[in-house]
């Protein structure tokens, strides 16, 4: 009998045949991380990466990632990448953290990587608390955002202002591509996606540091339902933490 | 082999790049600068990586990045830097990730002093990281000999996939003498082929993902793990011990130091054997792992072992626990910086020999 039916959805390549996403009902994690497998499959250079894990909800990538993966402790991974980079350079590098991870404990880190110009790829998956922990205010939190140390709404006097990472990041030299886009909808999944692939395309080219921050839901730190969660990113969150490319130096410099 | 002039903390960085060392990564702190200046321009004019990193926390977390891939990597550091780099040592043996660590001591506690010191024994063999961990740790005495155990500290960091520190003080870091410098690597290479991360490959080559954590959650996981590393430990324990003996065989008092010490301690036995008095010299070189059953039975039968340290006593813990209470332990120590010269230990062997009598024959000779 003829072939007729096309196969439009598979297990990427970069996963392991048997595996269980270790993720809360509607986190945003599950999303992201099949959206780096798809892209690192596109590019063909999964064969060639090596992942760097850190620390919260980000740690779990062994669970289903079928690549070589070292895991970081809290913070460091942008420093375990450059290390790994720097003796590998011809492999595809990348860090995968929380905004616990890379905007918070590891601040210092991310930002002299990204003025380093190091030549790795960070995907920073922001849902603006620390999600593993029990959904304790992180330094990206929103200005009113309930959380288990905010219980009464982040207040600017007692727990200051969020860090808009991408906009600083941005402002780094050594950063050639910046972006901050989010999870919520199909078309915001397809343009988080787009995202992704230039900052691994900006790596491949030897362009410099690649960044992107995608806001994703956290239902349990949050305490909303999933479908509220999303609403919640495309209402509140993004309103402080605005969505867009930042830089991009893929074009200019190709 | 010929001798050349060089500082002790060159030295040490000329040692790690013939050994072959790929990466350096450090942040300044006195009294080991001159590893971190040497390298950002030899590791550069030989196209090798050197960065000059952040923070302490940045090199060494480098470094777990460097050595997840199998490559021969280092940091240096001093005392309160080394301080904040113990949560990662404790990573990497746990991830068995290895890695070189230059500690260049100085006086603490705190930020302390920038003057010599030895009272980070405890902070390097004890472990100031958290967790159920060991760090291999040499101490060198001479500048050649600190050359060698650099070149050895990458060659048992290899080995054993474990955290590997050289540990010496700023006098060693800071002084100058004739220096044999092997031109490559006096040790072989180890194969990483089996751990090192360097991507799944393709075709023929691919193979399934390596993961290298410091995270093991789950029924049993680190229980299992922490005996299969400690047997690892066993391993080290029993091949890796290194120890000097230095006329010990006659001796009534054994002296016990590491590193500058021991050498000063060595040339106030010259003297106190010049005048008679039966002393002599147990220098662990090794100090993780402690030559515990060398020293216990090079004292067996001596009158009295006497620990001298730059510090207020620390490896004479280690040193009681080897002799098991069978010889009476003294001890001599400065802190705060102040070095200890060798008329102060040749003085501290008379009081023990004629006053406290550990000695034979003394009242004869003195």
């Amino acid at each position: 009998m003829e072939q007729t039916l096309q196969q439009v959805f598979k297990r990427p390549e970069p996963y392991k045949k048997n595996y269980n996403y270790p993720f809360c009902a509607g986190c945003g994690h599950g999303v992201v991380l099949r959206l780096i497998a798809e892209v690192l499959e596109e590019l063909k250079i999964h064969t060639k990466t090596i992942a760097t894990a850190s620390v919260g909800c980000s740690i779990n990538l062994d669970k289903f990632y079928n690549l070589d993966i070292v895991g970081a402790d809290h913070g460091r991974a942008p420093c375990v990448a450059t290390g790994v980079k720097r003796s590998k350079p011809d492999k595809i590098v990348f860090t995968y953290q929380g905004d616990g991870d890379a905007a918070t404990i590891g601040f210092n880190e991310l930002m002299h990587t990204a003025l380093r110009g190091e030549n790795i790829t960070t995907i920073c998956v922001n849902n603006t608390n620390f999600g593993m922990t029990g959904g304790q205010a992180s330094a990206t939190s929103i200005l009113g955002q309930v959380t288990a140390t905010t219980k009464n709404g982040r207040d600017p006097k007692i727990s200051g202002y969020p860090a808009k990472i991408s906009e600083m990041i941005s402002n780094c030299d050594g950063a050639a591509f910046v972006a901050r886009v989010a999870i919520f909808s199909p078309q915001s999944i397809i343009k988080a996606k787009a995202a992704i692939k230039k900052a691994f395309e900006c790596q491949i080219k030897g362009l410099g540091f690649a960044f992107v921050e995608v806001i994703a839901a956290c239902p349990t730190g949050w305490k909303l339902k999933p479908v509220q969660a999303l609403e919640y990113i495309k209402n509140e969150v993004t309103k402080v933490h605005r969505l867009g490319i930042f830089k991009d130096f893929t074009e200019s410099m190709a | 082999m010929s001798k050349i002039l060089m500082k002790g903390n060159e030295a040490i960085a000329q040692a790690a790049i013939n050994a072959g060392c790929q990466c350096y990564f450090g942040y300044p702190i006195t009294p080991q600068n001159e590893i971190g200046e040497y390298m950002s321009s030899k590791m550069i004019e030989i196209g090798r990586t050197y960065i000059s990193a952040e923070s302490e926390l940045a090199a060494v977390n480098m470094l777990i990045g460097a050595g997840s891939t199998g490559t021969l990597a280092m940091t240096s550091s001093s005392s309160c830097a080394i301080a904040l780099m113990q949560e990662a040592i404790s990573s990497m043996a746990t991830a068995e990730i290895p890695g070189v660590i230059i500690s260049v001591m100085r006086a603490g506690p705190g930020l302390g002093d920038i003057t010599p010191s030895q009272a980070d024994y405890f902070q390097s063999v004890k472990g100031g990281g958290n967790g159920d961990y060991r760090t291999i740790v040499l101490a060198p005495s001479t500048i050649s000999e600190a050359v060698l155990l650099t070149q050895k500290s990458f060659y048992l960091a290899m080995k054993y996939r474990n955290p590997t520190m050289l540990l010496a003080d700023g006098i060693l870091g800071q002084m100058m003498e004739p220096v044999e410098m092997p031109e490559g690597n006096a040790f072989s290479t180890v194969n990483t082929d089996e751990w090192a991360l360097d991507g799944t490959g393709e075709g023929a080559q691919k193979r399934d993902g390596r993961s290298l954590m410091s995270l093991h959650m789950g029924d049993d996981i680190l229980e299992r793990l922490n005996h299969r590393i400690f047997k690892k430990y066993a391993q080290i324990e029993e091949k890796e011990v290194m120890y000097e003996n230095y006329l010990c065989d006659d001796a009534d008092i054994i002296i016990t130091a590491f590193g500058t010490v021991a050498r000063v301690a060595k040339s106030a036995v010259n003297a106190a054997r010049e005048k008679g008095i039966k002393v002599g010299l147990f220098r662990p070189i090794t100090l993780w792992p402690f030559p515990s059953k060398e020293l216990f039975a090079t004292a067996k039968n001596k009158k009295c072992v006497l620990d001298i340290e730059l510090n207020m006593g620390q490896m004479i813990q280690d040193v009681k626990i080897a002799l098991n209470g069978s010889v009476p332990v003294e001890f001599f120590g400065k802190t705060g910086g102040a070095i200890i010269n060798s008329s102060e230990i040749y003085n501290k062997i008379l009081e023990l020999s004629k006053e406290k009598q550990y000695g034979t024959n003394l009242a004869a000779s003195i």
